[in-house]
């Protein structure tokens, strides 16, 4: 079972830093796009921040989730800390489950991952109905399902540059 | 985690402690934005800083925006200007006669020595996207502080109002739709100048207009304005259209539901009012101050 996991199957370079740092603004900016309708939007931001919990736990920590999380709410304009609460949450729900997670083949960490974001999602709603909101409908758990389905995506995506081939080959452009 | 690391791999606090750390944090900071609003100056350092990103954002959607409006068809500009023209005429027509009436007003009051309400500059603004929550009705503007927005000012559309600016950063503005549930608008049934009070329903799409007696004067199909009673809009400008009447004996109060005349959700431009101000008078500075460039200029009016 563990070989079939793509981080398993072979030792991979180790991270750079600029490039997680490149993930994590990329996915802020395409959270910060202007969407019409927030219902069915991924947040990618809380995907690729899970995806380093899990895949760099050292590296990638709580108190980093938190100040983006304080980011998603000043470009949002919700609650003040909301997002924050969430994301830190998260992060040392992912960090946790690290080991657990990466033993699993790539759907069912998805499986995993589709928990942990809708539990994030969840502290965000008891959060706002606390403060006198309304329940938004189900459909705003949706954005949580399409991320969870794109975790194969982002391994691929995000794990690339880590990725040495099994024969050196100098010809090779990467 | 089933026993401590060693001293010589040092990894900081435990993550428990960082994780209530933060949570602590997290739910400081939430008390303080949502009970007291203190968390402002820091909110808007932090918007301050994302605001290049957010712009490089949103440039690519704007110019496709922009792009598909030049490439609209001419046979579409031709018949809306075709439009347009004709629902100028009507309007010079309401026009003159308004003018007539304004300047009869405004001499009655005159005679009655009632303090003028000053309507200063308006600010013309675009609406750069539509805000994220889930939670509430919102709306970023391309206007903030910088351009001498204030929160409290109306927001109104070609049809009638959209809402009222409440937060503003230096460079955008966010403001609260009239459909948002925490928005309240104070109206008054333009058919028989019954007054109450519209809230957002939090669905998106309707107001209703709460605490009405179950035998209130509320038709289906009556137009709600403005009272300016609360000195924040000024009277008369319309905000919504009775859809829905549900009179139960069973309570006190009829549930009364509109729905926004304004389009909420389908224009891009708006135009911010001044906060109508019901101190006495216009001090010289305070006028002087609060214009800037990039306002829409009101035409002088008599005797200014």
């Amino acid at each position: 079972m563990a070989l079939e996991s793509p981080g398993q199957q072979y030792l991979l370079l180790p991270v750079k830093a600029g490039f997680m740092f490149a993930s994590l603004l990329a996915a802020l900016g395409f959270n910060l796009l202007p969407w019409q309708d927030v219902r069915g939007v991924p947040d990618l931001l809380a995907l690729v921040i899970t995806f380093w919990c899990v895949h760099q736990p050292r590296r990638m920590g709580i108190g980093v989730a938190w100040a983006l999380g304080l980011v998603m709410d000043a470009a949002d304009g919700t609650l003040f800390g909301q997002h924050a609460l969430a994301y830190a949450a998260l992060a040392y729900a992912a960090q946790g489950l690290h080991r657990r997670i990466l033993r699993f083949p790539l759907w069912q960490q998805a499986l995993h991952v589709l928990v942990l974001l809708a539990a994030s999602q969840l502290l965000m709603l008891a959060v706002r109905i606390a403060a006198g909101g309304t329940y938004p409908g189900a459909s705003f758990f949706v954005g949580s399902l399409v991320a969870a389905v794109l975790w194969p995506v982002a391994t691929a995506l995000l794990l690339a540059p880590q990725r040495r081939p099994a024969e050196i080959d100098e010809t090779r452009p990467i | 985690m089933e026993h401590a690391p060693p001293q010589f791999f040092h990894r900081g606090p435990a993550p428990v402690t960082r994780l209530t750390f933060f949570v602590l944090l997290s739910v400081l900071l939430m008390v303080l934005d949502a009970r007291f609003r203190y968390a402002e100056p820091m909110r808007q350092l932090v918007a301050l800083a994302v605001y290049p990103l957010q712009q490089l954002a949103i440039a690519p959607v704007s110019a496709l925006a922009h792009t598909r409006e030049f490439f609209s068809t001419q046979a579409r500009l031709r018949s809306e200007n075709a439009e347009l023209r004709g629902e100028k005429l009507k309007d010079a027509e309401a026009l003159l006669a308004l003018e007539t009436v304004r300047t009869e007003n405004e001499q009655l009051k005159r005679l009655l020595a009632a303090r003028e309400r000053l309507a200063g500059d308006s600010i013309f603004a675009e609406i750069v996207y539509a805000g994220r929550d889930p939670f509430s009705r919102k709306v970023i503007i391309d206007k903030g502080g910088q351009h001498g927005l204030v929160a409290g000012a109306p927001v109104i559309d070609a049809a009638g109002v959209i809402g009222q600016v409440t937060r503003v950063q230096p460079l955008l503005a966010e403001v609260t739709l009239v459909t948002d549930k925490d928005h309240a608008i104070p109206v008054q049934v333009v058919r028989n100048g019954l007054r109450g009070v519209a809230y957002g329903s939090g669905d998106g799409t309707t107001m209703e207009l709460r605490h009405m007696a179950a035998n209130a004067e509320v038709e289906k199909g009556d137009l709600l304005a403005t009272s300016g009673i609360d000195g924040v809009y000024p009277r008369g400008l319309p905000v919504a259209r009775v859809v829905r009447i549900e009179r139960d004996a069973a309570y006190a109060f009829a549930k009364i539901v509109a729905q926004p005349v304004a389009g909420t959700d389908q224009h891009r431009q708006v135009l911010v009012l001044a906060r109508m101000d019901d101190t006495p008078a216009w001090s010289e500075e305070s006028g002087r101050g609060a214009r800037k460039s990039g306002r829409v200029k009101r035409p002088p009016r008599k005797g200014e």
